[in-house]
């Protein structure tokens, strides 16, 4: 057993609102300056949708992730490949996959010639300053479900019957969800597997994925590996970025800016424990037994073995109490509400989501608008999004392990009912719980931390210790009053 | 025609001391002190800038010709180099020395068409043109005209593989040792002559130029595990 604690994150999809700020966020910290203005580190995507880039998902067109057939093979790549694909890489999404980023050319407002009609601010690319069509944008197809040119193609519908294809697009009947996305920062990254100068890492003391700006040599490689295209090239500097989890705020006690600006408080950061030796083991494992392979894995923090462990690898005593106030640790393994996204890609992602509930299924009687039936959890698998397009996003295609999520949501949820508004009764309450697996208890406090939250709750971040890590390479005193981290000379190109 | 052939010979043969002996050595020295220097200071810009991202079809017909033809007559310059032998040896059945030189002429051509189709790319792509550079522009001039005289080369003066062992490399191994000696050069025609000038100015030049990715090849890629850590504290 190696312990290895990783900074992880749980995303509670059914408290998305869609509302973006986390993306601002993130875009007015990391992104706004020249050769990333395309690039979206935090994005949120309507579901069913193509995403962006368009068509993330379809591994077919960008040979993202890894293969598993007896040996774990990147499909973008592999040694002899990144020898004879050096100078043109094949699977390299280009700028038209995402978008290209523009602006409006206000000045003409002020300068265009006295003419018949009034001046526009026309829109002008922002790499090339020419006036451009706008062809598509970072949200093109926000809140477009039914949509035939973004959501009928969204690639998870693959497998869902006519029936519930029709179910999901039949008008008034139109039914979506939010689906954000970082980086997930995940065991098996195949970014960093890809890299053939090796500038991507993972840090081994909580497990962020960062790029080493220095020795990227713009090979291009990460952005065709990374199956979630979530590493972007810069096209002015020639060097790639990603998502860095914030952690200039992560070290200093802070969560990283996407979670603290979010307004739905959907967003929990906590430290994981897991076992580094099973990484090749559970990537292997057949697409049935991943979850409960990639869940087994994550290790118990209360453990006494496993505290001894980790304190034989080095971890500080604050990682280790963090891990066992873990709130990713509730969502992920004592609950099971969690899963990790399209997990078949092997990558292992640390991001898992709760699943949506869908919109409560009414029926009319008698012009009264009915919520009831006699299945306890009818609505789940007659809800209005099918419980396949969830398997495909978040079960490795298979349902039991949404199924299962959802039916302790909901009955949650009405237990939470019966006990505040009482118009449910408490024996109904009681049935549903025991046949979702949970007890009262854990009901209540998935309650209250899916919406009684404080900040503290949501993000458990240790102590980074970054003062003692310096202190073995470098002489501290050499940083006073030096400002900022990395280097400071303007990443100018143009040799 | 031959009037000017004759008046260009008579020109590089006045050029001969700056450009087959002082040149080469101007040309060395420089690339090896602003190679260490710039990878000291700038390692942030040690890496060609791709423009793949920006374009991709015209990207692949003219990046990938480029490079491989460049690399297999490359890698024949440097073969006839270091040793000259093993050419006059392969060569001494014509059928063997016709195979060369065909091979060694259509990796030419591939290098030269790659090289026209970037510059045409580079000219017409306006994205692409924003992330061209003057160091570039220098750069592509100078390589069109390394390739497109190395392939009259082929063409005008033939039979390269074998007369190189004969009067190339003994004068570039005499530069080499530090006792230069151009005497088996000064009689050679204008054309190899600046094609030898030419590739000393992009050697010299190579520093300056988005060049130097090609000593950032990633080799150890190839060896080493594909999951990379770093720690912070002493592991």
């Amino acid at each position: 057993m190696e312990v290895r604690a990783q900074t992880s994150m749980v995303f509670h999809l059914d408290k998305c609102i869609g509302c973006h700020t986390c993306s601002i966020a993130c875009k007015n910290i990391w992104t706004d300056r020249r050769g990333t203005e395309y690039m979206w580190w935090n994005n949120v995507e309507t579901k069913p949708g193509t995403g962006y880039p368009s068509l993330w998902e379809d591994q077919d067109k960008y040979h993202g992730g890894w293969d598993a057939n007896g040996k774990l093979q990147l499909r973008s790549t592999s040694k002899a490949q990144v020898v004879a694909n050096i100078f043109h890489n094949p699977s390299m999404p280009t700028l038209d996959d995402y978008y290209e980023p523009w602006e409006y050319d206000y000045q003409n407002l002020f300068n265009a010639p006295e003419g018949s009609d009034q001046p526009a601010a026309l829109p002008i690319s922002m790499i090339t300053g020419e006036q451009i069509d706008i062809e598509s944008g970072p949200n093109w197809d926000d809140d477009l479900s039914g949509s035939p040119i973004y959501a009928e193609n969204d690639p998870n519908l693959a497998g869902l019957t006519e029936d519930q294809r029709r179910q999901l697009f039949a008008v008034q009947r139109l039914v979506f969800f939010y689906f954000p996305r970082i980086c997930n920062h995940c065991l098996n990254p195949a970014c960093v597997a890809s890299c053939p100068s090796g500038a991507l890492y993972k840090r081994g003391e909580d497990g962020i994925v960062l790029l080493d700006q220095k020795r990227c040599r713009a090979w291009r490689s990460c952005v065709s590996a990374c199956p979630y295209k979530k590493t972007y090239f810069n096209w002015n500097t020639g060097k790639s970025e990603k998502c860095i989890l914030c952690f200039p705020r992560v070290e200093t006690g802070q969560a990283p800016a996407c979670f603290h600006s979010c307004v739905g408080r959907i967003r929990f950061l906590g430290v994981l424990l897991y076992d580094a030796d099973r990484i090749e083991e559970v990537a292997k494992t057949d697409d049935d037994g991943l979850i409960d392979a990639h869940r087994d894995m994550i290790l118990d923090p209360n453990d006494p073995e496993v505290i001894a462990e980790a304190k034989k690898a080095g971890i500080p005593d604050s990682t280790i109490k963090a891990a066992q106030q873990s709130p990713v640790y509730q969502f992920v393994k004592v609950w099971k509400l969690a899963l990790p996204p399209h997990l078949e890609y092997r990558t292992l992602p640390m991001l898992f989501y709760v699943p949506p509930m869908s919109p409560v299924l009414s029926s009319k009687n008698d012009s009264t608008i009915q919520h009831e039936s006699d299945q306890l959890f009818h609505d789940i698998d007659q809800s209005r999004v099918p419980i396949q397009f969830l398997a495909n996003l978040l079960g490795t295609g298979n349902e039991s392990k949404v199924r299962y999520a959802l039916k302790k949501l909901k009955a949650t949820r009405w237990y939470r009912r019966a006990v505040t508004v009482g118009d449910v009764d408490m024996e109904t309450a009681r049935r549903m719980l025991s046949e979702a697996d949970c007890s009262p208890e854990e009901a209540d406090a998935i309650y209250r931390l899916s919406a009684l939250n404080t900040v503290d709750e949501r993000f458990v971040i240790p102590p980074a210790h970054r003062e003692e890590a310096v202190e073995s390479t470098e002489d501290p005193m050499d940083r006073k009053k030096s400002a900022g981290f990395g280097f400071l000379a303007a990443p100018k190109r143009g040799l | 025609m031959d009037i000017l052939s004759s008046y260009l010979n008579d020109l590089f043969k006045y050029l001969d001391v700056p450009l087959m002996l002082v040149l080469p050595y101007v040309a060395v020295f420089t690339m090896v002190l602003v190679t260490i220097q710039r990878y000291r200071t700038a390692k942030f810009t040690y890496s060609s800038l791709s423009s793949q991202f920006l374009e991709n079809r015209q990207h692949f017909w003219s990046v990938v010709p480029m490079h491989y033809g460049i690399i297999i007559v490359l890698l024949g310059h440097f073969v006839a180099f270091l040793t000259p032998s093993v050419i006059t040896a392969w060569n001494r059945q014509p059928g063997r020395l016709y195979v060369l030189e065909v091979f060694a002429l259509a990796a030419g051509i591939a290098t030269l068409v790659g090289l026209i189709s970037i510059v045409v790319r580079r000219l017409t792509v306006s994205k692409v043109r924003v992330v061209t550079t003057v160091s570039d522009w220098i750069l592509l001039v100078l390589l069109l005209i390394q390739a497109g005289t190395g392939i009259s080369i082929a063409i005008f003066v033939p039979w390269g593989s074998s007369w190189f062992a004969a009067s190339i490399a003994p004068y570039l191994w005499s530069l080499t040792e530090l006792r230069p000696d151009i005497a088996s050069v000064t009689g050679l025609p204008w054309l190899v002559k600046w094609h030898f000038a030419n590739a000393f100015l992009v050697i010299g030049l190579f520093p300056f130029t988005r060049l130097v990715h090609i000593l950032v090849v990633p080799n150890p890629y190839l060896w080493r595990r594909p999951q990379v850590v770093r720690w912070y504290s002493d592991k």
